[in-house]
């Protein structure tokens, strides 16, 4: 994918594929961890197909388990998109 | 004596709307679900019963099981949590195919070259609907799908009166649950010529032509009854008796000869200590197919003796809402416990043209009162009533019910 990809592209398409899963709009924050959301393995794994088709990054199982909040995986997801 | 199975809350969800009562009181008014040819839970609101988050992470089968299971539950009075240790509560549920509208969704993205959903596997496993009901009551003891076409729904309910019986659990959720009105289900049915073409359910009419697909859930609490009694339970009925048999006869036609289903309701009558004479009523599984309808005809009489299978009241719960295939046996419990609780024959609506043989009393026209003996030899006594149920692979299931 282009390297051009800014943590302001990617933080909209997280936010969005969030508030699908269930949490309320106002809830979804860069602070905001899964626990506090109610997001669990089987929303991390619906999360990872939408950034995976918006950006073509995978995120793995392993990546998923390190990361803990909202802001933990847009930073990832920039950071892969861009290498 | 044997530990005894009663039940202390139904629920259903339907064509003819949402609730058990619903489903009773519009097919006892003669009112018909079935609109084009087939027999949707139109107005069903899953988020009802369930978040929009659980929602998401259920077919639709599973969001009518567990809409079905909200109210069961509620009447059982069970709102506040499990009134038995979380161990001794099962859960056994059926279904006929399962996620099927998950399955064709998943399908479909396949062939667009998109993503598969994440959601796609525990959408669409068939035990979906039991692992739904064990969650969201807390059920630890086991939990289990059951699956045998159409006559699952009638197999979980008497697996789950065993687990009671030979003291595994103290109280089990079953019943069953379909949701399967969709393009491949409809077309493989109508390949198999199995569906009507006129799109009219009534059954053991002489010019019935093939099923009405319908979908819908029901689900009964049963508790083992000293327990119940116990804790001040409101006792509706009880499971008396529950055989099974197979035909090993063929794929999907029944034996015409209705040998098996004859042995089946042998079997549950002797399994409830009963005679054909203590019959009030008989749930048939009146499919409105050909076959079916004969064969089940033939079987009853077999069973009964001819003279008492004229006497009996037959009708047919498909005549109002369908087929509702792995649920029909649950729903249709449902509904013969409280026609047996309102001691009321309901009727086989749209059954005008007697076909030569079928000769039984399949209600024609409008609900009846239901002629019981109140009392057995001195000792109060609830209306009787046999439940059939008969699924493709040659599955016979038979329960005896009695109201409390």
């Amino acid at each position: 994918m282009s390297a051009t990809v800014t943590r302001e592209q990617v933080q909209p398409v997280v936010y969005d594929a969030l508030a699908e899963l269930g949490p309320e709009k106002d809830q979804i924050t860069d602070a905001a961890t899964w626990e506090e959301l109610d997001v669990d393995s089987l929303d991390l794994a619906e999360l990872s197909q939408v950034v995976e088709e918006e950006f073509g990054v995978k995120l793995k199982g392993d990546d998923v388990a390190k990361i803990k909040t909202v802001g933990e995986a847009i930073e990832l997801i920039t950071e892969r998109a861009g290498s | 004596m044997r530990r005894r199975a009663v039940i202390t809350g139904v629920g259903a969800v339907t064509p003819l709307g949402a609730g058990a009562r619903t489903l009773h009181e519009r097919w006892t008014a003669g009112v018909c679900a079935i609109e084009d040819g087939l027999a949707p839970c139109a107005d069903f609101d899953p988020t009802v019963a369930m978040t929009a988050k659980e929602a998401r992470r259920s077919d639709r089968f599973t969001q009518l099981a567990v809409a079905a299971c909200a109210e069961a539950a509620a009447e059982a009075g069970w709102e506040g949590g499990l009134p038995y240790e979380a161990e001794r509560v099962a859960c056994v549920f059926g279904t006929g195919i399962g996620g099927i509208s998950t399955i064709e969704r998943g399908t479909d993205a396949l062939h667009d070259g998109k993503n598969v959903s994440a959601l796609s596997v525990p959408l669409m496993m068939g035990n979906a609907g039991a692992a739904a009901l064990s969650m969201r009551l807390g059920i630890r003891g086991q939990s289990y799908g059951i699956v045998s076409a159409c006559a699952a729904g009638a197999n979980a309910i008497g697996a789950a009166v065993r687990l009671i019986q030979s003291g595994e659990a103290d109280a089990v959720v079953t019943g069953g649950s379909e949701a399967a009105l969709t393009p491949l289900s409809k077309a493989a049915f109508a390949a198999l010529d199995a569906t009507s073409e006129a799109g009219i359910s009534r059954p053991f009419d002489a010019r019935r032509d093939g099923f009405v697909m319908g979908e819908g859930a029901g689900v009964l609490i049963l508790e083992e009854a000293e327990a119940a009694e116990r804790r001040g339970a409101k006792i509706l009925g009880e499971v008396l008796g529950y055989a099974s048999t197979s035909d090993a006869y063929h794929l999907t036609a029944p034996d015409p000869q209705g040998t098996q289903a004859a042995n089946a309701m042998r079997f549950a009558l002797r399994d409830a200590g009963l005679e054909p004479g203590d019959v009030d009523y008989v749930n048939a599984h009146g499919t409105s197919t050909p076959l079916n309808d004969r064969s089940e005809t033939v079987a009853l009489k077999a069973a009964l003796g001819e003279e008492r299978a004229r006497a009996v009241p037959v009708s047919s719960t498909k005549s109002a809402i369908g087929h509702l295939l792995g649920a029909a046996g649950a729903v249709e419990a449902v509904a013969t416990l409280l026609a047996l609780r309102d001691r009321v024959a309901p009727p086989t609506l749209g059954y005008g043209e007697p076909d030569e043989g079928l000769d039984l009393d399949y209600v024609p026209g409008s609900a009846r009162p239901l002629t019981a003996r109140v009392e057995d030899g001195g000792a109060p006594r609830g209306a009787v009533g046999m439940s059939n149920s008969f699924g493709f692979g040659g599955h016979n299931a038979v329960l005896v019910l009695e109201a409390a």
